[in-house]
């Protein structure tokens, strides 16, 4: 598997857990560190968002809420075009470690592919577009 | 033959990017939509032999199909399902976490202030 699925990560923070758990479940905590600009809903289903001064905006599902311990998000994957549904997840663990917090960061999906989605690729609807333009045009001289 | 995972359909998408005339090739179809191979030479800096068998190749890679129509007038164009593939593999190597995390112990030990 030369291709990542998932990326991992883990930081030993001389702060307890608790302070870690606010800059990352706070709008205050994300806005210092991660985005220039945030907002959050910290409950399972909850929305969040960061924005950054280069007009970039990241939009957050929040899907897992134990706290201090676990802190998980889904978002788009960057790259991909708005409208691909496909996202990662993001899981933060907290573990105490001494007087401070041992932190672990997973993101995962970047592998994910839909048995639609390799058809697609292999196979290919090669006509999709021309489909859609053809709908379109007749939508146009139904309407004309 | 089985059909290739995700790893071999970004592999041919890779391959052709690597290759200046290819990418030329995908640029151009990218850029202005189907196109024949005789399009594509008055365009490109390529002859019509190259660039018509760069696009077999392509087309038999899945990376181009080609449209229905008589010979020399067969219009290629681009598909853009393998690029979609490739780009979520570039995904995860875009992707920066030792930056934020970085600033996340910054952040924190400025607080101590």
């Amino acid at each position: 598997m030369a291709f990542p699925d998932r990326i991992e990560r883990t930081v030993e923070i001389a702060h307890p857990p608790a302070r870690v758990w606010a800059a990352l479940t706070t709008a205050e905590g994300l806005s210092a560190w991660f985005g220039q600009q945030a907002g959050i809903d910290l409950r399972p289903g909850g929305s969040a968002w960061m924005k950054w001064d280069s007009g970039h905006t990241a939009y957050m599902r929040v899907e897992r809420v134990e706290e201090p311990a676990v802190f998980g998000f889904t978002w788009h994957i960057f790259g991909l075009p708005e409208d691909d549904p496909r996202r990662t997840y993001v899981e933060f663990t907290l573990e105490p470690a001494g007087a401070g917090t041992r932190l672990t960061m997973v993101e995962s999906g970047f592998s994910q592919l839909s048995e639609d989605a390799f058809r697609t690729a292999y196979d290919g609807n090669a006509n999709g577009w021309v489909s859609e333009l053809d709908e379109l045009v007749g939508y146009l001289d139904a309407a004309a | 033959m089985p059909p290739p995972d995700g790893e071999a359909i970004a592999e041919q998408v890779f391959v052709a990017l690597a290759d200046p005339s290819r990418r030329a090739i995908l640029a151009a179809l990218a850029s202005g939509g189907p196109a024949t191979a005789t399009d594509l030479a008055v365009r490109l800096p390529i002859t019509r032999q190259a660039i018509a068998k760069h696009l077999g190749l392509m087309a038999e890679a899945g990376l181009v199909t080609a449209e229905p129509g008589e010979r020399r007038r067969v219009r290629y164009r681009l598909r853009s399902a393998p690029m979609q593939v490739a780009q979520q593999f570039l995904a995860a190597l875009a992707r920066d976490w030792d930056g934020p995390l970085g600033a996340l112990k910054d952040h924190l030990d400025k607080g101590d202030d």
